[in-house]
């Protein structure tokens, strides 16, 4: 593995020393029709996934990718300035293959109002928008993101619009959440104790306050001290208004986690070569294998590689060749760049360690490198950059 | 323009003594908030130690759920309690709790109520999940309540009057520290009055006092100081003092002034560099060369961007703390460099 003689080697090649399973991203964005993106937060989900719809786009397939909360210039670069919810065509993609790229940001209290505005007879509608329980639950709930990405996944689905839907999960406390949340809203709107409460509401919002009170006895009290009357009344005015308009948000949550495990969808787990969201990356991945979830692989983001031709330069040579330099105050300029060498021969010797340990952990799990770029990706050609390097081709501009 | 640094609704921070606004932290409450990757936990570890260092009792907190400080200090998870995690110079010592909302809310209703028993059957039938995770902003309450038992926990035994001479809380991200400490607006909506608004109210009182800084850890890097912005500012307007701005992760630059700058437009003289190896020892061709030369490039580059950055990091007018870059990975041994490296820097006393 050598570099053409005369040409600076600028092409460090990440080759991982234990033989692990490239990830053919290419041929996942030739196939899939679903592609999810998670890992945890600041590992460059967004990037991921807009550099991967966008070299899917220009490989002539017809792409929306679903954003969460992209950096504002990378939004800009994507003509993302609104959030509205409405996806739009992405300038600047090359369409010669005949594919085109649309793009848009979640805006999840947006959705939340969709659904109801779609399903309930207007004054109903209006009167379940106002509650304010809704109002905090559709704005604040950690998990509502997670759901109304599922539900803007589902939607984006049925139009049949797009062939290849990418979708960048909300940047949750853990990865696991993503997969949570919507069956945990789910499961709690259509549950017991929303039963418990809905059913004195069904009969009148006083006779609900008097129910609480006298017949639900310790309970209500309970759950007054914990919650407060108001509130009680406020969701259960909420659960009612809702129930009217769609039978079972369970059933509707289970659907969205159906429509993850079908064929067509592949997860990607992304993580930066740290400690802790390379166990973020681990939990990640050994629960999409629990819940027989398709996983496509592992990206690890932000790898700092030693330059091919450099590896046989070790840290300790390094260090005494620049205090034998310094002793003779000769080179100056070679002492600092061999210093410059072992600092990054000692990084790249914990990510090694790092990424070895994920891979003994998971032999199975197909994987890929990005190397780290000297700024942050703000335009398409960025993009273009992190796709090539993705589907295992190389990007120069490293950062050191 | 308005200057990202000017200070915006930070009404509190009038009442606290001169000086007090620019460090050294002497609060009993210390928040630290940061983007994911920042090495947040890290910092907040190093800043309980740095805290603990001279035979003072420091709290170490997190809420998130995933036994980060555990993790950090090396030691099994920890359980909804008090566990020492490490000692400090001097005689200090540092517990942590990974605070936990439902049991929070038990303790809460035992404590208030006399209601635990009650409570864990309520547990069964979903009321505590609702309670804790579902109904917006009072996990939030009960959390930050937690936190603040812990600041005003009486101990007639210790010098001072209380359990904890200071407590760390390793908090959420930058992107959602505003609206999590802002518990009173968070429920506000929800709760005009009843128990978890007057929990709010209490809580809210004790993170607009004099007793409260939120500390940002950031990098030298374009989004993570967006976010640190962002957040500043949002941290402004909910009327808490920000304290200082923790630059995590920072590249030693190596190279000299002038070769910064050549290395990074790909400038670097080879046939200088040939030389210089051979002067060492090294026997190196056209390839080692150059390979070593775009790793001094893109260490030039990183650099540069750097020193772009730290200009924003000025502008927000906060005192700047500096932790290097660890290129080996962080340890428990880190964690005490770190909080030397803050001691020394005066971020505590």
């Amino acid at each position: 593995m050598s570099t053409t003689q005369g040409q600076p080697a600028q092409r460090p090649l990440p080759v991982p020393p234990v033989p692990v399973a490239p990830l053919d991203v290419d041929a996942m964005l030739d196939s899939e029709k679903i592609i999810v993106c998670c890992g945890s937060g600041g590992v460059g989900k967004t990037t991921i996934a807009a550099a991967l719809a966008l070299r899917a786009a220009e490989q002539g397939r017809q792409v929306v990718v679903l954003t969460i909360d992209p950096a504002r210039r990378l939004a800009q670069s994507m003509g993302l300035s609104e959030l509205d919810n409405i996806p739009r065509e992405v300038a600047g993609v090359d369409r010669s293959a005949g594919g085109r790229l649309d793009a848009m940001m979640l805006d999840m209290k947006r959705t939340f109002d969709e659904i109801v505005l779609a399903h309930a007879a207007p004054d109903r509608a209006q009167q379940l928008l106002e509650n304010p329980f809704y109002q905090s639950l559709s704005s604040s709930f950690a998990g509502t993101q997670e759901y109304m990405a599922m539900e803007k996944l589902g939607q984006l689905d049925a139009t049949g619009d797009w062939d290849l839907i990418v979708v960048d999960t909300p940047p949750t406390r853990s990865a696991l959440d993503f997969l949570d949340a919507p069956t945990r809203l789910g499961a709690f709107l259509d549950g017991r104790l929303l039963r418990l409460l809905l059913a004195p509401a069904k009969a009148g919002g006083k006779m609900y306050l008097k129910v609480v009170g006298v017949g639900l006895g310790m309970f209500g009290k309970i759950l007054t001290k914990i919650v407060g009357a108001q509130l009680l009344t406020d969701v259960s005015q909420f659960v009612a208004a809702l129930e009217t308009m769609f039978g079972g948000f369970r059933q509707r949550a289970e659907q969205t986690y159906q429509l993850l495990g079908a064929p067509g969808t592949s997860f990607v787990v992304v993580a930066a070569p740290e400690a802790a969201a390379l166990r973020e990356a681990s939990y990640f991945v050994d629960r999409l294998d629990s819940d027989g979830m398709p996983l496509a692989g592992l990206v690890i983001n932000r790898v700092h590689p030693v330059c091919s031709a450099a590896r046989g330069l070790t840290v300790e040579r390094s260090l005494a060749a620049a205090e034998t330099l310094a002793e003779h105050a000769g080179h100056p300029l070679t002492a600092a760049v061999l210093r410059v060498h072992a600092e990054r021969v000692r990084l790249a010797t914990r990510e090694n360690r790092l990424r070895e340990r994920f891979t003994s952990a998971h032999p199975d799990t197909p994987l890929v490198e990005v190397d780290a770029l000297a700024g942050d990706i703000h335009d398409l050609d960025g993009l273009r950059d992190v796709g090539a390097a993705l589907a295992g081709e190389k990007v120069l501009h490293q950062a050191g | 323009m308005a200057e990202p640094g000017t200070v915006v609704g930070v009404t509190s921070q009038d009442t606290l003594p001169p000086g007090a606004t620019r460090g050294p932290w002497s609060c009993r409450l210390h928040v630290v908030t940061g983007k994911g990757g920042t090495g947040k936990t890290t910092v907040a570890g190093a800043l309980a130690v740095a805290l603990a260092t001279g035979g003072r009792r420091v709290l170490l907190t997190e809420v998130e759920g995933r036994q980060q400080i555990a993790q950090l200090f090396d030691t099994p998870p920890l359980p909804y309690a008090e566990r020492k995690v490490a000692s400090a110079p001097g005689g200090g010592e540092v517990f942590a709790l990974a605070i936990d909302a439902e049991e929070a809310l038990l303790e809460y209703l035992e404590m208030f109520y006399n209601l635990r028993r009650a409570g864990r059957a309520l547990g069964k039938i979903g009321a505590i999940d609702f309670a804790t995770t579902i109904a917006p902003g009072v996990r939030d309450v009960l959390l930050t309540g937690k936190v603040k038992e812990a600041v005003n926990r009486p101990d007639a035994t210790r010098p001072g009057g209380r359990s904890y001479d200071a407590v760390v809380l390793d908090a959420p991200p930058t992107g959602r520290i505003a609206r999590f400490l802002n518990v009173s607006a968070e429920v506000a909506g929800l709760a005009k009055m009843g128990p978890i608004r007057t929990q709010a109210d209490s809580v809210m009182a004790v993170m607009r006092s004099a007793a409260t800084v939120v500390h940002f850890v950031t990098l030298l890097e374009e989004m993570p100081m967006q976010e640190t912005v962002d957040g500043v500012a949002e941290v402004r307007t909910a009327g808490l003092a920000v304290g200082g701005v923790i630059v995590n992760m920072i590249r030693q630059p190596l190279l000299a002034a002038d070769d910064i700058e050549r290395a990074s437009a790909d400038e670097l003289d080879l046939e200088e560099l040939v030389a210089g190896m051979k002067e060492a020892g090294i026997q190196a061709g056209v390839e080692l060369v150059g390979a070593l030369a775009t790793e001094a490039a893109q260490h030039a580059r990183r650099v540069r961007l750097e020193v772009a950055e730290r200009a924003e990091v000025e502008r927000l007018g906060r005192p700047v703390y500096e932790l290097p870059l660890v290129a080996d990975g962080v340890d428990v041994g880190v964690i005490y460099r770190f909080a030397d490296l803050l001691r020394k820097q005066r971020m505590v006393g």
